[in-house]
């Protein structure tokens, strides 16, 4: 039906003002932390990779309860045997249980992995940020530093400084932090140059919102998605590193194990004895498949223009 | 008159459907466009963003990607274009087709000399040995318009200004002497005194070929004065289709009634509101039975929703045809002799009973310069001279009043602003905010007292607004600024905000995203109203949006004024909106004010040459008047403000000064001219003869 056929006139209100009546939130308004956990717990694999976590969490503390040996213990009558009702997962030519060596393991790996990974996103979301903001004299100096401590032979001084504090997992924390954050801070600072010229950090300037505030609200929060990725890519590449380490025997030293060292020891009898492989090399892949998973879902959870976000 | 009985259409576009395959379903970006173009005519094509005019225009150069699935049919001449593979559309492309797009950088190769891309646009097509063609090409940008063309046809694309880059790209696309000319958005990205002669070039390079010229544009300014016939578009669908002047004297479609309402005009000094439309166009996906424009209608009837109205003829020689099945009862601009769209109040400012001079002024600015380092080298920069972007700027605005800052990019405007906005003492000169001298301000807790009495609004309604903040901390932002930390205060400042600016206060826990641009700007006046500041900073804050949608921001922004007693720093490149918006208007070039008085005695009585020229390049939406009026068209650029030495920097363009004895055109280059007027006068110009 497409006539030109009469029709009434409108019932429409022309002269209809808008109700002055004052309108309020009337429910209670979502924090943005609110919606942001939302919006991540939408994501299935998101969830899962939580849940991976969370059971390889409560593994490392746990663990301990549901065997009698300590990673430490050594068996005499059992060297190299396979998993039996006596040691499920078998043991290593030392007679250590692997089971415990397997918990206390993965305790190491991921204190170390995650602290490390944490610390130097923090260190250079922060560096990074504030050199691009401040610019000047400030951004100059910084990435001189950045760019020398690139340079340097960071692996050697790495493995000296680990050899001699005797394979101390918690130097070896400094140690990773002190020469993992430089590359970050570059992509951070590179990122944030171009986010510094945007109009919502120059109308925060001119409401007078103070240098640290504007970085911490503005900058740093709008690289997020980048932040998310460096952590959980550092979350496995530390582990890796330390494995590395181990390797060339500057890592965690015995009788403190650590998923690295296990790995490492049990590649060479990955045929005969394939148990010593296969544990560490699950919960490395577990530990991993977890990080990408969370790392997903926090990256689409913080970017407003995902599809996750739905309505929120 | 009917073209048709003089020729057969050149190009005849029928049932032309183009869907596009997205995540949230497929978007049907055209849904049924047919025209007949003629020979020698020129067919204007309007509507808002996304109502599917470049998909058109890209469907009939074959230019669309290969996801889109394109039915109907597009015959030049007599060949069907539909369906012809990339090899046969190339061939008809740039021969038979030529194209001018909205970014003429886009269109050249950087690496090339422009002479060597006409070259090789004539070369595609016809066969000419080197030299003939070269000669070619120099005719080309001579008769386009480029200055010693046999010089700078040897020059690179980025050596010339936005304006002559889409000079050469019309002589490429007018090479092979095509017979459709297609231009989307060809002065979209540049100012108006350019855009006037762009159009100029455009309709010589069509007179020169012959050609039939499809002219798509959001400005109905462009269209009123250009056009022969015009193709009101919507949601994807025709929805008028009208010669030009009976488009504009009688519309018969709501939608192009409320457009022709929402647009100021630059002149009439008569300030009614603007006619906004509320709403916002549909999403092309999954649209529901009935008029796509019903649920922002004001008439719509229940039939409305039932069925799509295709376009009918409403005129006897069918020349005229609207798609509403409540064509019939509109005329005027009323429906059944009632006005369409309410007509919304006229606010009142309680500061316009006090006489000017005894309100107190809010902003002043003495005598205001500021220069940058002009840097040259790659590795090590030096300093090789000056930009002098803003040099001697004053003028000062009173409580409740609205200047309007004018000219064209380059000339010092968002300078200005962002000197005013930075709270530090300037290179030379002095600016006062609110009686307070900024270089007075000791420490950050005065700066920052400072900063409570003045805000900004920005032009991009988007990068304005931080993505990953909701609204509630958007808004509570700038009160956290000024030490407001109570949350129950904010919250309820907040809600205030809202509802002031025409917003839901349920929404402010969403992002921005959530959000159309019309909203979002919306959002961005509302955080500068947040402290209540006396003046709020406006830079291009509606040359984002679209003409329905800006036309609420206009009257928001009027309302505001009048309610909350704001005096506003208005730029704007739209210089009817400038008008309809200010109360005084200063008009800047190459970085100094050059005439500055009262609205009405700017707009209507130029004193300035530059002034003059400036405003008789804005296209008026009426054909009658934008076709008999006469234009001063400025020859050349803005030259780049690196001269300090005195003269009128206006002397290159002056309309003026080739007619001056030799005297007189010897005072303008040796003496910088003052800002004076006639008598008391506060109406003044900069130019020693007027
Ligand atoms: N290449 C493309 N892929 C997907 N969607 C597109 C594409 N080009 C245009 N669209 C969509 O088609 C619709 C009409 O767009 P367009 O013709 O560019 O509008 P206009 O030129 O009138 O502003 C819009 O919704 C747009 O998002
Ligand atoms: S058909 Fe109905 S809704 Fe559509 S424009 Fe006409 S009156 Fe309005
Ligand atoms: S002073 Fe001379 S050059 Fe300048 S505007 Fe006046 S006439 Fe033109
Ligand atoms: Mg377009």
């Amino acid at each position: 039906m497409t006539a030109n056929f009469p029709g009434p006139v409108p019932t429409v209100d022309l002269g209809a003002e808008p109700s002055t009546a004052e309108k309020r939130m009337t429910r209670a308004r979502l924090s943005r932390r609110r919606l942001y956990l939302r919006r991540f717990l939408r994501s299935k694999g998101a969830v899962a990779g939580l849940v991976i976590l969370g059971l390889l969490v409560l593994f490392a503390l746990l663990g301990g309860e549901f065997t009698p040996y300590s990673y430490s213990d050594v068996d005499f009558a059992g060297l190299t045997a396979p998993p039996s009702p006596d040691h499920i997962l078998g043991t290593d030519s030392a007679g250590n249980d692997t089971f415990a060596q397997a918990v206390h393991g993965l305790q190491r790996s991921l204190v170390i992995a995650v602290s490390v990974s944490a610390l130097t996103t923090v260190i250079s979301a922060f560096v990074g940020a504030v050199a691009a903001y401040l610019g000047g004299t400030t951004e100059k100096v910084v990435l001189g530093i950045v760019h020398f401590l690139l340079v340097v032979p960071s692996f050697l001084i790495l493995a000296l400084v680990s050899q001699k504090a005797g394979g101390d997992w918690r130097v070896l924390i400094v140690v990773l932090t002190v020469f993992g954050w430089m590359y970050n801070a570059r992509v951070v600072w590179a990122l944030a140059t171009s986010l510094r010229e945007r109009e919502y950090v120059l109308a925060a300037r001119f409401m007078g919102v103070g240098r640290v505030r504007i970085v911490l609200r503005h900058l740093i929060p709008n690289i997020g998605s980048l932040l998310v990725v460096t952590f959980t890519i550092g979350v496995v590449a530390t582990v890796q590193g330390e494995t590395a380490l181990s390797f060339i025997g500057f890592g965690v030293q015995p009788p403190d194990v650590s998923l690295g060292t296990m790995l490492n020891d049990g590649a060479d009898t990955v045929s005969s004895a394939p148990w010593l492989f296969y544990v560490p090399a699950v919960l490395v892949t577990l530990l991993t498949v977890s990080m990408a998973l969370i790392g997903d879902g926090l990256r689409d959870a913080l970017d407003p223009t995902s599809r996750s976000g739905g309505g929120a | 008159m009917t073209p048709a009985a003089e020729a057969d259409p050149v190009l005849s576009v029928r049932d032309l459907e183009v869907s596009f395959p997205s995540e949230a379903g497929r978007v049907h970006a055209v849904r049924g466009v047919g025209f007949d173009l003629y020979p020698g005519r020129t067919l204007g094509i309007v509507g808002e963003s996304g109502s599917g005019k470049s998909v058109t225009s890209m469907a009939v150069m074959g230019l669309l990607p290969d996801y889109a699935a394109v039915r109907g049919s597009v015959t030049l001449g007599t060949r069907e274009l539909l369906g012809l593979d990339d090899r046969q559309m190339s061939e008809i492309r740039g021969r038979e087709l030529g194209m001018v797009f909205q970014d003429p950088l886009a269109a050249l190769t950087p690496i090339f000399t422009v002479g060597r891309q006409v070259v090789e646009a004539l070369q595609i097509h016809q066969d000419l040995d080197r030299n003939a063609a070269w000669k070619r090409a120099v005719e080309l940008l001579d008769l386009v318009g480029i200055p010693n063309a046999a010089a700078r046809a040897r020059s690179f694309p980025h050596e010339f200004s936005g304006g002559m880059r889409q000079r050469v790209v019309i002589a490429m696309a007018i090479a092979n002497g095509p017979r459709v000319l297609v231009a989307d958005e060809p002065t979209t990205a540049l100012d108006v005194t350019v855009q006037a002669q762009i159009l100029d070039v455009l309709q010589l390079a069509r007179a020169e070929t012959g050609a039939a010229l499809i002219l798509i544009t959001h400005d109905l300014g462009v269209v009123a004065g250009t056009a022969d016939d015009v193709l009101v578009m919507y949601a994807g669908r025709p929805v008028e289709r009208a010669p030009v002047g009976e488009l504009f004297a009688r519309p018969r479609m709501p939608y192009t009634i409320g457009l022709l309402g929402a647009v100021p005009r630059v002149d009439s000094a008569e300030r009614r509101p603007l006619l906004p439309i509320t709403g916002n166009p549909p999403l092309l996906v999954d649209l529901p039975a009935g008029c796509p424009f019903e649920p922002r209608c004001p008439i719509s009837v229940a039939e409305c929703a039932v069925e799509e109205p295709v376009l009918t003829p409403v005129s006897p020689d069918g020349e005229h045809a609207a798609a509403c099945i409540r064509a019939g009862h509109i005329a005027d601009g009323r429906v059944d002799g009632a006005a369409i769209y309410p007509v919304p109040r006229a606010p009142v400012a309680p500061a316009a009973a006090i006489p000017r001079e005894r309100r107190p002024a809010v902003l002043e600015l003495d005598g205001v310069s500021k220069t940058f380092p002009l840097l040259k080298g790659t590795l090590l920069k030096r300093r090789v001279g000056s930009v002098y972007a803003i040099s001697g700027v004053g003028f000062d605005i009173r409580e409740g009043e609205t200047l309007g800052l004018v000219g064209e990019s380059g000339c010092g405007k968002t300078t200005t602003l962002l000197e005013v906005m930075n709270l530090r003492a300037p290179e030379q000169g002095s600016i006062r905010v609110t009686g307070v001298d900024v270089s007075d301000l000791a420490d950050r807790r005065q700066e920052r007292a400072l900063r409570r009495k003045l805000q900004m609004v920005f032009q991009d309604p988007m990068g304005a607004l931080d993505p990953r903040l909701t609204i509630f901390d958007i808004l509570a932002e700038p009160l956290r600024a000024v030490g407001e930390a109570n949350r129950e205060t904010i919250g309820r400042r907040v809600d205030e905000l809202m509802e002031l600016v025409g917003l839901d206060p349920e929404h402010s826990d969403r992002f921005p995203t959530a959000f159309s641009g019309g909203q979002r700007q919306r959002i961005g006046i509302a955080r500068a109203l947040a402290t209540n500041p006396s003046l709020v900073v406006l830079d291009e804050p509606v040359s984002a949006l679209d003409v329905s949608i800006q036309a609420g921001i206009i009257n928001l922004l009027n309302d505001l004024k009048a309610e909350l007693g704001l005096s506003y720093l208005f730029v704007a490149h739209d210089l009817a909106v400038v008008r309809h918006i200010s109360d005084r208007v200063a008009v800047m070039y190459l970085g100094r004010i050059v005439e500055i008085g009262t609205v009405d005695e700017v707009f209507d009585d130029p004193r300035h040459p530059y002034s003059h020229a400036l405003l008789s390049a804005i296209p008026v939406t009426d054909p009658q008047v934008e076709r008999t009026r006469e234009r001063v068209v400025l020859r050349g650029d803005l030259p780049s403000p690196t001269d300090s030495s005195p003269g009128c920097r206006f002397v290159s363009r002056c309309p003026l000064h080739p007619a001056l004895d030799a005297t007189q055109r010897a005072r303008c280059v040796a003496e910088t001219p003052e800002l004076t007027g006639a008598g008391g006068s506060d109406h003044l110009n900069a130019c020693h003869f007027r």
